[in-house]
């Protein structure tokens, strides 16, 4: 009579392999069956991006709407910031990024290196960065000059009531309190803009800081994303932060009006912000990269951008660079409705055309 | 006539002290029932039929759930533990019924290394095998080039998996040695190999302990964020197989935290309901298993009863009242 | 039987396969040798990965307090501040009320009652980091805000650890998290280490008529020291490696400031919030040099508090 002791005995050194094999087997055998049951369509296209949070909420709803209209074509859009989408598709983790701030050409030659191939700047839509703020007591829309947010940002306005915020402000009552400063603490396109205007029109802060998606903050604390930052304002009394116009919106946040280089105070809208893209929609470069803050026009909201959608010019993988260039063209063409509901400006018709045209030249 | 000893003084001093000793044990116990209570009060409102079964929502609109996170934290959990638990399991084998020497002591002190490794460093060491796409490949990223290069549940698993072995290593290593030698003997009496031994008797009575082991390293991996925020990344839809970025409880309740969004924030208390009330079941269960004195109690259960024998020869003695 | 064979006599190769020995030493063993290859493997990507910025700044890096991106200078300065720092204030809130539960619970609760309360403050130290940064983030910042600070700031406000605008995020709050987090692992192991102690040494001291608080203040206490003291160092190695709850209620700002209430930095979350951005290789290379200087700290520390409890065991064997 063969006994388990028998059998184990001749078998025995590939037992203990076997057992650890067998509950490993089984662990993996109920993960596919988990995996199994999740749906999936014949014609699946997974694309992950990353990058701007700026642009996170277009990506998102055109994800979902893209997704109803092509099911089985999954567009991953994960808020890193504008930094991490130029660094992630630079390495090719992801098949494209999203940034708010260009690549300079430093980012554009080492990009070329790792991947081989180059990095598309296409623009998907306009926005405005807004400063935000939260005082106890003042519900009303402040006006701010640039040189207010300029020494604001380099430590030189600590108080709400400094005569430079408050002479833009006849009648509203500021209080003494300390101004607390809330910046990106992760590399950042709405930086860029911010700190883009910054050094615009102001000299010292040109000099001192710079201008970068990621810089060394003279004063403040750090948020993680726009939606860090937001949160941060919303929580903190007598603070201020600069998130993209639809944060702000959102979580109904008041925001502030900014004096534009004509000399008018602008909200951030629609309009001010498509009047701020008129000149460079008339000289658009043809790779795309150009800054429209504090643009001239007496109707510009002088904290304006584009943000890009970040695709390499020959990735490895064609089937899904025919998808992304599908998506791309749906979005800046029929997804361009989608903007308006977030308060992001849509794209000039020129724009669009020549957009379409250097597309046409990519050819998956 | 001189007072008794203890004078006041010290009568008071000792009072005092042990009801500042008290008074901490309270406190550390009161922490821990917050904790539960906030969680519970504040996430078990905010569960409802949808966070388990939709996938989220664009962002700004309320509803939507976490089911492809939860789908996410399963997967990766039960690829950490394909890849952690064999490894740790023989290796603690290893140190229990063959090691001697320098090389065993290597081993142990590696361990114990790895398991001090704060868990973002080895987000990064995976980050940088896996995740990143080289020019000049290593030989696994040739045989399976899908998995390697980008974002991926494969690499979130890797990196929890890393994270398993020192403790599953440790508890088996531990377990094993508990039990006692007598039962080694009457194996190799009865002509047994010392494999057939290992599998056949010693496994066997310390089997509760191991798994006792692995459940808690499970639960102490379930909840890491950092590896993954590299590895895994996230997703907002379903992640379909092993080579794609998926979205996990603990880093999608960190998103939704930082974030701004009230709908978020409540789907975030939700989350950390649902991932603190698995981990402390998986921990209540498995503490129990092992009659309740702490995980790193040498207790166990035998499969064969062996009642006259000597159970905890070799071990120190607790001498308590 | 099959495989009992004469003494003396070599088995053959088949035999030898078929009895398991071998191959099960060949497989336990490689699984062994696995976890050493990991770690080495670990050790080296981060040594390589590094290299740019240890060549580039050498060992400045340690000592400077600059972190710019824009003109690529980085120096750890503040980030090391910001972990010892929180490190060793969450000890020093951390390891009183730890060491204090531990004596409760060891000397003078019942047994069962004991039980209990240490199994639950076990499931404590289950708690994963990100819960414990979403209770940081919506409930300890508020009442810190609220209520503690105030206190502490109309009380000790003129000192200059104290003075300051107290924005929520904080050293103070995280090392108040981090305080919370480290506590079950003390009480823990020094619960274990002081029912160790044999009861001679308390009736030795009882005998000569101390009170129970003396006994165990200068009897058991100092015997079972050196297992307490390394809790209170693996402990302190979980703290300096915390990413998430610090960079949920920390402030994320790499400066050095006196105050204790100023925002700052941790190595582990510096490394959470920039490394998946951090574009420009010596930005890269400066970050996971910072990984590297944290590996060395809490290996050191680990080795420390794993050679205390050793000198523990050998010290109580010997009795």
């Amino acid at each position: 009579m063969r006994t388990r002791i028998d059998y184990l005995r001749t078998h025995c050194g590939v037992a203990i392999l076997v057992r650890t094999l067998m509950i490993r087997r089984l662990l993996l055998l109920a993960a596919f069956t988990v995996s199994a049951t999740v749906p999936s369509f014949s014609q699946q296209v997974n694309l992950t991006g990353a990058g701007s949070t700026f642009a996170y909420p277009l990506y998102s709803a055109w994800g979902s709407e893209y997704a109803k209209l092509h099911p089985g074509i999954q567009i991953n859009y994960q808020s890193i910031g504008s930094g991490g989408g130029i660094r992630q598709v630079s390495s090719g983790t992801v098949d494209f990024g999203g940034t708010d701030g260009p690549m300079t050409d430093v980012q554009l030659a080492d990009a070329q290196k790792n991947l081989g191939t180059d990095i598309l700047h296409f623009p998907i839509a306009l926005g405005a960065d807004v400063p935000v703020y939260n005082i106890p007591g003042v519900k009303v829309d402040l006006n701010f000059t640039a040189n207010a947010l300029a020494g604001i940002y380099l430590g030189k306005i600590t108080k709400w009531n400094d005569p430079e915020i408050a002479k833009a402000n006849p009648g509203v009552n500021l209080p003494a309190n300390d101004i607390i400063v809330c910046h990106r603490s992760d590399g950042s396109g709405t930086t860029f803009i911010w700190v883009d205007f910054l050094s615009k029109i102001s000299p010292e802060w040109k000099t001192k800081v710079g201008v970068a998606t990621s810089v060394n903050w003279p004063v403040g604390v750090g948020g993680k994303g726009n939606e860090g930052v937001a949160g941060f304002v919303r929580q903190t009394p007598n603070s201020i932060g600069y998130v993209e116009l639809i944060y702000a919106v959102q979580n109904k946040m008041s925001y502030g009006q900014v004096q534009n280089a004509a000399g008018k105070f602008i909200k951030a809208s629609l309009n001010s912000v498509t009047a701020a893209a008129a000149g460079a929609v008339k000289n658009m470069p043809n790779d795309f990269r150009v800054s429209i803050t504090n643009a001239p026009g007496a109707g510009a909201y002088p904290i304006s951008s584009f943000t890009w959608m970040l695709i390499p010019r020959n990735p490895k993988d064609k089937t899904k660079a025919a998808a992304l260039k599908a998506f791309l063209i749906w979005g800046i063409t029929a997804g361009q409705k989608e903007c308006e509901p977030l308060t992001y400006a849509p794209l000039a018709k020129s724009v669009v055309d020549k957009e379409l045209a250097a597309l046409k030249y990519l050819h998956y | 006539m001189s007072k008794p000893y203890p004078p006041t003084y010290k009568k008071v001093i000792n009072v005092v002290m042990l009801t500042l000793t008290g008074i901490a044990a309270l406190l550390v116990v009161s922490v821990l029932l917050f904790i539960l209570g906030y969680l519970v009060w504040n996430g078990a409102r905010s569960l409802n039929l949808n966070f388990f079964t939709k996938l989220p929502v664009p962002v700004g609109e309320k509803g939507g759930g976490m089911a492809n996170a939860i789908l996410g934290t399963v997967k990766l959990l039960t690829l950490a533990s394909a890849i952690g638990v064999p490894i740790g399991l023989l290796g603690g084998i290893y140190l229990a019924e063959f090691g001697k020497g320098p090389f065993s002591f290597a081993v142990r002190y590696t361990t114990d290394l790895l398991n001090g490794v704060p868990s973002i460093v080895i987000g990064i060491f995976v980050y940088s095998l896996i995740v990143l796409p080289k020019l000049h490949p290593s030989l696994l990223a040739r045989l399976f080039p899908s998995y390697f290069g980008h974002f991926s549940t494969f690499a979130g698993g890797v990196a929890l998996g890393i994270m398993m072995i020192p403790i599953a290593l440790r508890s088996t290593d531990d377990f094993l040695r508990a039990v006692p030698n007598t039962l080694r003997e009457g194996g190799l009496a009865l002509g047994a190999s010392k494999a057939q031994t290992i599998v056949t008797v010693i496994i066997p009575a310390a089997m509760h302990g191991i798994v006792t082991g692995i459940m808690l390293d499970v639960a102490r991996v379930a909840g890491e964020t950092a590896p993954l925020l590299f590895t895994a990344f996230g997703n907002v839809f379903w992640s379909h197989g092993w080579n794609g970025p998926t979205a996990s409880l603990p880093v999608v309740i960190f998103n939704y935290a930082i974030s701004p969004y009230t709908d978020w924030h409540r789907q975030a208390w939700a989350a950390g309901f649902v991932l603190l009330s698995g981990i402390f079941l998986t921990n209540i269960v498995a503490r129990l298993l092992v009659s309740g004195k702490g995980s790193r109690s040498r207790s166990y259960r035998l499969r064969i009863p062996m009642a006259a024998l000597d159970l905890f020869s070799g071990k120190r003695s607790r001498v308590r009242s | 039987m099959m495989g009992v064979k004469d003494a003396g006599e070599k088995l053959s190769l088949m035999a030898r396969l078929k009895k398991g020995d071998e191959v099960a030493y060949l497989i336990t063993f490689a699984s062994a040798l696995s976890i050493i290859l990991v770690t080495c493997l670990l050790v080296e990507h981060l040594w390589v990965d590094s290299a740019l910025s240890r060549q580039a700044f050498g060992w400045k890096f340690l000592a400077t307090s600059t972190w710019d991106p824009v003109t690529d200078v980085y120096g750890a300065l503040p980030f090391i501040y910001g972990t010892v720092l929180t490190a060793f204030l969450a000890l020093v809130w951390g390891v009183p009320v730890g060491i204090g539960a531990a004596i409760f619970l060891a000397e003078l609760a019942p047994r069962r009652v004991s039980n209990v309360l240490t199994f639950m403050i076990e499931l404590l130290a289950a708690v994963p980091s990100v819960i414990y940064g979403l209770l940081g983030i919506f409930v300890m910042l508020p009442i810190l805000t609220k209520y503690v600070v105030p206190v502490i700031q109309k009380l000790f406000g003129f000192l200059p650890i104290f003075k300051g605008e107290f924005y929520g995020v904080s050293y103070f709050s995280a090392s108040c998290v981090l305080a919370i987090m480290i506590v079950p692992f003390i009480v823990s192991i020094s619960r274990e280490v002081l029912l160790a102690v044999p009861q001679a040494q308390r009736e030795a001291m009882m005998a000569l008529g101390a009170t129970k608080w003396d006994v165990t203040w200068k009897s058991v206490v100092p015997y079972a020291q050196r297992g307490m003291i390394g809790s209170v160092f693996l402990a302190l190695a979980r703290a300096l490696g915390e990413t998430m709850a610090v960079t949920m209620v920390i402030g994320n700002v790499p400066q050095i400031r006196a105050s204790l209430f100023a925002p700052g930095y941790t190595i582990a979350a510096v490394i959470a919030n920039e490394f998946t951005e951090a574009s420009g290789n010596l930005y890269i290379s400066a970050l996971i040099e910072l990984a590297l200087v944290l590996f060395a700290v809490t290996m050191i520390i680990n080795a420390l508090a794993r050679l205390l409890m050793l000198g523990m065991k050998s010290q109580e064997g010997g009795h």
